[in-house]
């Protein structure tokens, strides 16, 4: 077991190293003077020609390839993702401010999944073509037809527009008045739900969780659509088994062989396909975001590429897969410690 | 194959699907007659029926100032009313939807294509000759499958600009790693099979070896994966418009015509559908569309899925 983790973890930089490659061959499709732009917070400098060709020469943006990529990876290092305009601050400083509030919002986002989906799925292979079978599985398929955009406005329609339940933003006026603003609110974990709880002020909570239910639910039901097609499909491949027909032959209670004989071996492929669509629900975040205008990294990305801000995009993108490949080791790992069969290979 | 499309036939999902196609590749085909441009020469540039940002319900006649310009133009006026209402900045909805029918399968249907022939050409290298090719180009695809899809497509046309043949480039190059990893996979296990044995053992050339024995062996689970992306990648390409990197203002794109309706989901005060139309018919050409594809490729998978054979 230690020698599989061992060797995944020396891959570990071999990809980090080639995803960093990859997002600087995008980066190196613009002019220096482009790239230029994504280092300078004050754009006039940009009008001086003789300036320019010093920053130029100065951030090695005219430098051939491969010295070019050794000093771009060397600023990375120490955290030098340039300035972001569409944010007025550094990259790196907007993204720790943002970070949070994505965070709290993904986090919320995956139990619901896990729980709804599996369960669905076992329901939908037990019983398969079945009325209930057919119903899940037609509800999952229009669930995984509905791109995120139109789903969330339709949630934005009724919860906002209609009911006027479920608003917009992550805080109402009031609320941040008092949590950015006031002496009286201390933020212990930047994720607002608990910190208004640290702090006693249940009308916070509140209207903190009043503008997450639309975001969480956008963000999750297409990864409930999926998780329960996998679910499905493993089940119904587990109860077709040997062993499962052994358990029957042998007069095992059906819930038994259901939920004790099945389920758990079923289970194995859901696992990796749980972590890998919780890291793939971080594409998500940009749509889900933008739609009910979050404040978090993905609401600021989408700005940023609006207004051509690529150094803001370039940066979240560099933070995105890294948050993927960690995540995806994290999954390999657990698949191993689950499935003994896989660390043989 | 014919009892794969027996069954595609049979299966009341897929023939819904198979109908829903047929009746978009017919709004595609006659998009000319349906929805007549103004303009023959860029008709996929969506006609405006007034300058007004908000807005404006089905059966809006057109403005005076619109009819100003083209009988000023000596254009005939084909169209007089927007029978789905316009969106936000006078577009007509009903045109835009119809010929972006033909955007659609345009991206579908070429990003599929291009970037399955990508996959199915690198994967099958890397099965069939093993070794350090194996080794080198899985680890791209694993380099490239690092980075979230739409965030890596959000990322390329950032940087290429906006417009529909930038937004197909970011797709293929996003969406060509599942074949590449499908098609070595099936490659892997037919490979030591005995009548490849025998045709290397008669000294076919490897290429052959692939094209000939190995690829029909095994390209049928790849067209499945295929058929089923064609409605992701519309989806993606839609968000991207969506978001506001993707095809060009005006142009007759799905994905841009629920932009518009972005900033009026939440109706005047009093009247909280009012702009319900804007959202409404763009949203559920986009969904049954996917839907579709969707329905069509689920069926497939479980007539093509051998462990599952036999009991449908």
């Amino acid at each position: 077991m230690l020698s599989y983790i061992i060797r995944r973890l020396l891959i570990l930089p071999i990809i980090l190293l080639g995803v960093s490659f990859l997002i600087f061959c995008l980066f190196s499709l613009l002019s220096p003077m482009e790239r230029l732009a994504t280092y300078v917070n004050n754009p006039s400098v940009l009008k001086n020609p003789q300036a320019a060709q010093n920053l130029i020469a100065k951030y090695h943006l005219d430098d051939p390839f491969p010295t070019g990529y050794f000093h771009w990876l060397k600023s990375l290092l120490r955290l030098d993702f340039g300035w972001s305009p569409t944010a007025n601050q550094p990259v790196w400083d907007a993204i720790m401010q943002r970070l949070p509030a994505t965070m709290e919002l993904v986090l919320y986002s995956i139990i619901p999944v896990i729980i709804v989906g599996i369960w669905l799925g076992v329901i939908s292979a037990v019983h398969h073509n079945d009325l209930a079978d057919q119903v899940i599985r037609v509800t999952a398929i229009i669930g995984w037809s509905l791109p995120t955009f139109i789903f969330g406005l339709l949630v934005l329609f009724i919860f906002y527009g209609i009911l006027g339940w479920l608003p917009p933003g992550r805080l109402s006026t009031w609320a941040q008045y008092i949590v950015y603003t006031g002496d009286s609110f201390n933020s212990y974990t930047h994720f607002i739900t608990i910190d208004a709880l640290l702090n006693g002020r249940f009308d916070i909570f509140w209207d903190a969780l009043k503008h997450l239910i639309g975001p969480i639910i956008t963000l999750s039901y297409i990864s409930w659509a999926y998780l329960l097609r996998i679910t499905r499909s493993s089940m119904l491949d587990t109860l077709r088994k040997d062993y499962i027909r052994t358990a029957r032959a042998k007069g095992v209670d059906e819930r038994t062989v259901i939920y004790l004989h099945a389920r758990k071996n079923a289970m194995i492929p859901v696992i990796t396909v749980a972590g890998m669509m919780i890291i793939g629900m971080l594409g998500g975040v940009v749509i889900t975001e933008t739609v009910f205008t979050y404040p978090g990294l993905g609401f600021w990305a989408a700005s940023s590429a609006q207004q051509l801000d690529y150094g803001s995009v370039i940066g979240f993108a560099l933070l995105f897969a890294f948050i993927m490949v960690i995540g995806n080791l994290v999954v390999d790992v657990s698949y191993a410690l689950i499935d003994p069969r896989v660390r043989l290979e | 194959m014919n009892r794969v499309i027996r069954k595609l036939f049979s299966n009341t999902t897929s023939l819904i699907g198979l109908i829903l196609l047929f009746i978009f590749v017919l709004i595609a085909i006659f998009a000319p007659h349906i929805a007549p441009p103004l303009f023959a020469s860029d008709p996929y540039q969506i006609p405006r029926m007034s300058w007004d940002v908000r807005p404006q319900p089905p059966g809006f006649p057109m403005s005076d100032d619109i009819r100003l310009i083209y009988n000023s133009l000596g254009q005939p006026i084909v169209r007089e009313t927007a029978i789905f209402g316009t969106a936000q900045g006078g577009y007509d909805i009903f045109y835009g939807l119809i010929w972006g029918t033909r955007t659609a399968f345009r991206i579908g249907i070429i990003t599929v294509t291009i970037s399955m022939i990508i996959g199915v050409v690198g994967g099958s290298i890397a099965a069939y000759f093993g070794g350090w090719i194996d080794e080198l180009l899985m680890r791209i695809t694993d380099i490239f499958l690092s980075i979230p899809f739409l965030v890596a497509a959000m990322v390329l046309t950032t940087i290429l600009g906006r417009g529909l043949d930038k937004v197909m480039i970011a797709l293929v190059a996003f969406g060509w790693m599942g074949y590449a990893r499908v098609i070595r996979g099936s490659i892997l296990c037919v490979k030591e099979e005995v009548f490849i044995n025998a045709a290397r053992a008669l000294g076919v050339k490897d290429f052959n070896i692939i094209v000939r024995h190995l690829l029909p062996n095994t390209i049928f689970p790849v067209m499945v994966q295929a058929s089923m992306n064609i409605g992701s990648m519309v989806i993606t390409a839609a968000a991207l418009s969506f978001l506001g990197v993707g095809a060009p203002l005006g142009y007759a794109d799905w994905g841009q015509m629920v932009s518009f309706a972005r900033n009026w989901i939440v109706g005047s005060p009093g009247n909280a559908g009012e702009y319900w139309y804007a959202v409404f018919f763009p949203a559920i050409f986009i969904v049954l569309f996917v839907l579709a594809w969707n329905l069509v490729g689920d069926t497939l998978r479980d007539i093509l899925d051998p462990r599952l054979r036999g009991e449908l």
